[in-house]
């Protein structure tokens, strides 16, 4: 079968590879080789070392700003969305009424689009910030924990779905026995059902973890990186580099280098953690 | 005893998901309720309060909004490219997907780590380069950009029709091949038929994926063809000033489809969101 099969690659093979290679392999490697290079089209670039890269943060375009905003965000939401979506995940899978109904709606704003979410929390935000007298311009505070608000009511209800069907797997008659063993709701969540979903667990914090690191869309319609830089994330501060400020493409180029350095090794951590806890179970 | 207890928490937990159902819900009612109120009455506080005689306008904002935007045309171009971008990359990485897993060999080993890896890569390391690359190639227009959606979209959907395609034994494939089908017939036949529910997840992660999508059309087509989401985005002004009460309309308009296809497909989106989550 293997080898009737082998000659058939243009016909099997072929078409997706070179789509892959046209809109990613050729851009992937050329985006890498830029990065050394200053430019301002793709084809007149000339060789300049490692001066994007000393440039991506000694010139002042908010490049540390963006990357503590960021890391400051990710954590904040990770901590947020885990845990509201692991409370509701154990009240849904209790048989209360209308569970089916309650973990549809959780779920919907995760279909909307980032674009559209940050128009929708733009408006309400600032909708409150008005009684006070302020908008989402007003400071940058305002813009982070609307961030989080907008990304708590978007994940929410993804990561719960993971959680049910986690917490569903737990086999009935562990529950039961830790009930005759007299061990109260505590001691059953910390010492049962937590330790059960812990492969859930750990695909749903590094899920936030990239969701976060890679946010681009909400920011964009919810501030914009407004007032002055400083709601501004990583991947919102790449594409501003390269678009808003001509002659800084090849700093824009040695930032995405750098973005996507960070998002591959979270990346091969979690390989790393989903590995090992599978050798374990 | 115990047992009123426990239906009193009951209802606790159950008065605690109506109000967190409620918070989920309320947002989506406010752009209704907005987009029925002339523009000064959106903001400035008076964001919650229910249209009266002198804030209702009516379907005005519709109007405008479809006219500012081209409404329709977006809604086409948002369409036509998500089906025709999806249905590319099932047909074109099953098919790879089978050939990379049964043909053993150092080349459809690197293929597959390859595709693997583009997964990890975010879309700002190739942004430049590829709308450039786009532009040089003639990939700006509404059959380009399919091929750069699978292009795309290729890493993801290959790796789980190949975590698949190892699950299911190849006697079937080698019974048909000794009885003299050749490997188109035996994938179109047999192969394709078994991938359903995989091609069905895979279907939905990418629909919502090229849905939503605003950075590569943006990029790549937004001058021309602006879809959905780089319509909406188009309505802000220079100098951010923004007509909110057209804003409201179209996100309206915009949630629309989305909830239709969620409620029509709820299981299925459901299901497949836990298939990419475990195994991407």
């Amino acid at each position: 079968m293997d080898k009737s099969l082998r000659k058939y690659f243009p016909l099997f093979a072929l078409p997706a590879l070179l789509c892959f290679t046209v809109s990613f392999l050729i851009p992937m490697v050329w985006g890498a080789v830029l990065s050394f290079c200053s430019f301002s089209t793709i084809t007149n670039a000339e060789f300049v070392g490692l001066s994007n890269y000393v440039r991506a943060f000694t010139i002042d375009n908010y490049f540390t700003s963006a990357l503590l905003f960021t890391l400051a965000f990710t954590v904040v939401t990770v901590i947020t969305i885990n845990i509201l979506a692991f409370a509701l995940a154990l009240m849904l899978t209790r048989g209360i009424p209308c569970t089916n109904a309650f973990r549809t709606i959780f779920f919907m704003p995760n279909l909307i689009g980032g674009i559209i979410l940050g128009w929708i929390w733009q408006m309400i935000i600032n909708g409150f910030l008005a009684y006070y007298e302020k908008t989402l311009l007003s400071d940058s505070i305002y813009g982070f924990w609307g961030l989080v608000i907008l990304m708590n009511w978007q994940n929410v209800g993804y990561m719960m779905v993971i959680y049910i069907a986690a917490i569903q797997n737990i086999p009935e008659d562990m529950l039961e026995a830790a009930m005759i063993d007299g061990a109260n709701g505590r001691t059953t969540l910390f010492r049962i059902i937590i330790p059960s979903v812990m492969p859930s667990i750990t695909i749903c914090l590094f899920l936030t973890t990239t969701n976060g690191f890679k946010l681009y869309d909400q920011n964009l319609a919810l501030t914009n990186g407004a007032p002055n830089h400083g709601t501004e994330m990583l991947a919102l501060n790449i594409f501003n580099t390269f678009y808003s400020r001509v002659g800084f493409e090849g700093v824009g180029q040695a930032k995405a280098v750098l973005f996507t350095i960070l998002v591959a090794l979270i990346a091969l951590m979690q390989l790393y953690f989903t590995r090992s806890k599978e050798v374990e179970s | 005893m115990a047992n009123v207890g426990k239906k009193s928490t009951e209802w606790i937990l159950f008065v605690i998901l109506l109000i967190a159902a409620a918070a989920v819900i309320a947002p989506i009612l406010i752009v209704l309720m907005n987009s029925f109120k002339g523009n000064i009455f959106i903001t400035g506080g008076g964001t919650f309060k229910l249209p009266d005689s002198t804030s209702f306008v009516g379907f005005a904002n519709y109007t405008t909004g479809i006219q500012r935007i081209h409404f329709f045309s977006a809604f086409g171009y948002s369409l036509w490219i998500t089906i025709a971008s999806v249905f590319a990359i099932l047909l074109l990485t099953s098919m790879l997907a089978w050939y990379i897993t049964r043909v053993k060999g150092r080349i459809t080993s690197a293929i597959y780590y390859l595709l693997v890896f583009s997964m990890i890569v975010p879309f700002q390391m190739v942004m430049f380069p590829m709308s450039k690359i786009a532009n040089m190639l003639h990939l700006d227009n509404l059959l380009g950009i399919v091929i750069l959606y699978v292009g795309f979209g290729c890493g993801m959907s290959t790796f789980m029709f190949s975590g698949f395609i190892k699950s299911i034994p190849i006697a079937l494939e080698e019974a048909a091949m000794i009885d003299g089908a050749t490997p188109v017939v035996t994938f179109f036949r047999i192969v394709m038929p078994m991938l359903k529910s995989t091609a069905i997840t895979i279907a939905i992660l990418e629909t919502m994926w090229v849905w939503n999508d605003y950075l590569m059309p943006y990029l790549v087509i937004g001058t021309e063809y602006r879809t959905i989401p780089v319509a909406i985005q188009y309505l802000r002004g220079g100098y951010g000033s923004v007509d909110m009460g057209a804003m409201m309309a179209m996100l309206v308009f915009a949630m629309i489809p989305v909830i239709a296809f969620y409620l029509a497909c709820q299981k299925h989106i459901i299901r497949g969101v836990l298939a990419g989550a475990v195994k991407g």
